[in-house]
């Protein structure tokens, strides 16, 4: 039960912190549909970096340190990446699923057009490096204290710091989207923007941050993704993680609660995968594990065959800001 | 101001023709992609010691020439005729993709509706054996069957956003993923009768050629240096041109089209437009899946069966073939097979030098980006052909006023189309 909370735990994260980029993107009134192409660009970066820094013996033997820049690096990374989409959406009025798609194309093709240029494979193993003493080291577990009890291990045995920082950032971005001036001018232009510009609102800024905060998360969610998930190998694919997060932020009802419960509700559905064969009963049910693969999408297509009607989209999303339309 | 008007009347009803600018539109992305392609080798030879600023400028000129680098005249006539053959698949989900968008849907289902057309195909290809049944029927109705499949696996999001309203883009991406665990399951469990054991080839699929199926190819593999090639671009082409009659000359194809402006006014206006959601759904999958089959049918094709984690890029890539063309189904013909070109390009670059193939997906990728600024390009078009002074257009100064005077009646229609945009 705790193996399979925290494996849980560990698939949730990343659709966690994804979905809610998907919410800052589209509440501002930019659909986001290039989460996975941010999630990709985001997990490539931050994997070179932690690769690079990997190669001082200082930073094989900080490996918290090393984690912790990587991932600010990623979400760097996914900030900049994602302003190529708010340019062509806010700037040129581009149709934003086009520029979405495209950006979902780019991301993979400049991660592995690198990676094979320096690598000479297609993926990059960030994962394992050897440490100041030449012993190959792993990259990623943080273990905070093994002696805490059943409850506790959840969430402090075997748990990766990032889970933690994924988890405050939900809160505070969640309190400030709701709860600040900010949040609730960049949530306006998405619902009417017309109206905001009216009392003057800067719409255009308000759209800037709502993606640029979406791309950072989307970054970070991608290297947290490849860092924990997909044992540390940046690949040019994230298993479309980006477009599962988009699913579950439409369940989630563009909302944070929501976001959260769809997240852990797809996270173990998504997990169920990758473990099923340690469970007894399910192996007995000798069902491949395409079967299991397939439970998260069939899920999602039927949540939203039955959330469809009481869900409500942010009104102006997708929709160039046009000052004439006053 | 009198000058100014008649240049605005004349020329531009030429320069500011939908056409003319689409495909204005179209060449300024390719040239902006293929220049970003240049910069991003630039920077490669910049930062890695192997790679010196000749090799980038060699390597762009590489990706340039397609096929045409390919060095002897045989392996330049391979080349092309692999180049043709492989541009049908990408001409089918291309011409996808531009039909869902001409009903304002955005198909980016096509890689499974790709996929579930390529296991139609080769579970009837491989399943009736030619020796009761001519291999010629085996073929349509091989062909058939994964038409048939992608017909069902593209109006299901057709279905989700008539019935539902859910986002057509969401469901494509679930029926993708869905599609190709499907796809590994069934060939995982009817292991022994489709994979290709004979070969050791275990990853993939049985060549239809092992049971006499296969595109005829009328000596066109001879003529291109025993390359794949077929008939199967022609079929595809036809394909193309019975859509573009279809959407520009039937009522059928013009309320679809009418459903992609404004469903509302169309509803409005009396049409079924659910029916209609569900129906451009079926057509644009039947014609992804379509393109499999094409491409399975060949004979001579691995198929990977085990595709759980990977989508078809075929599929995805019908997106710029169907952008490049502004959604005209006789231009996906073109832009499906420029695709290729830069594709094979790029495998020219990855063989030839130290740089890989994954240029020529970045490259499209830029080109989408670009594609996307159409509009913008258009109307900056339009405005540049408006402010020029007709001297500056190389145009001999009577006629303007000629052609004025001869079709007052175009002419008016084009400035409005012009006040339109």
């Amino acid at each position: 039960m705790i193996f399979l909370l925290q494996k849980t735990l560990i698939f949730t994260i990343p659709l966690l912190i994804v979905a809610l980029a998907g919410m800052y993107a589209e509440r501002s009134g930019i659909i986001n549909i290039a989460l996975d192409g941010i999630m990709i660009f985001g997990a490539f970066v931050g994997a070179l970096i932690a690769f690079v820094l990997r190669k001082t013996p200082f930073f094989v033997d900080n490996n918290q340190l090393t984690f912790i820049i990587a991932m600010v690096v990623a979400a760097l990374a996914g900030a900049l990446f994602s302003l190529l989409l708010s340019f062509s959406a806010i700037k040129l009025k581009a149709d934003q699923t086009i520029g979405g798609t495209a950006l979902n194309m780019l991301a993979p093709a400049i991660a592995l057009f690198v990676i094979k240029i320096f690598f000479s494979k297609d993926q990059l193993e960030m994962g394992r490096a050897a440490d100041s003493s030449g012993k190959m080291q792993d990259f990623g577990y943080v273990i905070l204290n093994d002696d805490v009890g059943d409850v506790g291990k959840i969430f402090f045995d075997k748990a990766y710091i990032s889970t933690f920082i994924a988890f405050a950032l939900f809160i505070i971005l969640s309190i400030f989207i709701y709860k600040t001036k900010t949040g609730l001018r960049l949530r306006s232009c998405g619902e009417h923007p017309q109206a905001a510009a009216s009392v003057g609102i800067d719409v255009n800024k308000m759209r800037y941050l709502g993606t640029t905060i979406s791309g950072a998360l989307a970054g970070l969610g991608g290297y947290i993704y490849i860092a924990t998930v997909a044992n540390g190998t940046a690949s040019g694919a994230v298993a479309g993680m980006g477009f599962l997060a988009l699913a579950i932020m439409i369940f989630g009802n563009w909302k944070p609660l929501g976001i959260i419960l769809g997240a852990f509700l797809f996270g173990f559905l998504k997990c169920l995968g990758v473990i099923y064969s340690q469970f007894d009963f399910l192996k007995n049910l000798n069902l491949p594990m395409y079967f299991y693969n397939l439970i998260p999408y069939i899920a999602v297509l039927i949540v939203l065959m039955f959330t469809s009607k009481r869900s409500r989209a942010p009104k102006a999303e997708g929709i160039p800001y046009d000052k004439g339309m006053r | 101001m009198k000058t100014n008007k008649n240049s605005s009347v004349a020329k531009p009803s030429f320069w500011r023709r939908e056409g003319v600018t689409s495909v204005l539109a179209s060449l300024i992305s390719i040239v902006g992609g293929l220049l970003v392609g240049f910069i991003v080798l630039l920077l490669m030879a910049a930062f890695s010691d192997d790679i010196t600023v000749a090799d980038a400028f060699s390597g762009a000129f590489t990706v340039l020439r397609g096929p045409f680098a390919a060095g002897s005249s045989d392996n330049v006539l391979f080349q092309i005729g692999n180049m043709l053959f492989q541009s049908t698949p990408l001409i089918m989900t291309g011409l996808s993709v531009a039909v869902a968008f001409k009903t304002g849907l955005f198909n980016i289902g096509a890689p499974g509706q790709y996929l579930m057309g390529a296991m139609g195909a080769l579970l009837v290809s491989l399943s009736i054996p030619t020796s009761v049944v001519p291999a010629w029927i085996v073929w349509i109705l091989a062909l058939l069957a994964g038409t048939l499949l992608g017909v069902i696996w593209g109006s299901i999001p057709g279905f989700f956003k008539a019935k539902f309203n859910v986002n057509e883009v969401i469901v494509c991406i679930m029926t993708n993923w869905i599609a190709a665990n499907v796809v590994s399951w069934v060939f995982k469990s009817t292991g022994d009768t489709f994979v290709n054991f004979a070969e050791t080839k275990v990853n993939f699929i049985r060549k239809t050629v092992t049971n006499n199926v296969a595109t005829p190819t009328l000596g066109l593999d001879k003529l291109f240096g025993n390359s794949y090639m077929d008939i199967s671009i022609f079929i595809a082409s036809a394909i193309a041109v019975v859509l573009y009659v279809m959407m520009n000359k039937t009522t059928f194809g013009y309320e679809l089209k009418a459903c992609g402006y404004n469903k509302n006014a169309s509803k409005y206006a009396g049409m079924n437009e659910k029916r209609n959601i569900v129906l451009s759904m079926a057509i644009a999958g039947g014609l992804a899946a379509c393109g499999a089959a094409l491409w399975c049918l060949n004979g001579s094709q691995d198929f990977k069966w085990d595709t759980y984690l990977t989508l078809p890029a075929d599929g995805f890539n019908g997106i710029p073939a169907a952008l490049l063309a502004s959604n005209n189904p006789i231009g996906v013909i073109f832009s499906a097979v420029f695709l290729k070109f830069i594709g094979v390009g790029g495998s020219n670059l990855a063989a030839q030098t130290s740089f890989n193939e994954y240029v020529s997906p970045l490259i499209v990728a830029v080109i989408i980006y670009f594609s996307g600024f159409s509009k913008y390009i258009k109307d900056l078009i339009s405005k540049m052909r408006k402010d020029k002074p007709i001297s500056k257009l190389g145009e001999p100064k009577e006629e303007p006023v000629k052609a004025e005077a001869e079709t007052p009646a175009v002419a008016t229609k084009s400035t409005e189309g012009g006040s339109e945009q």
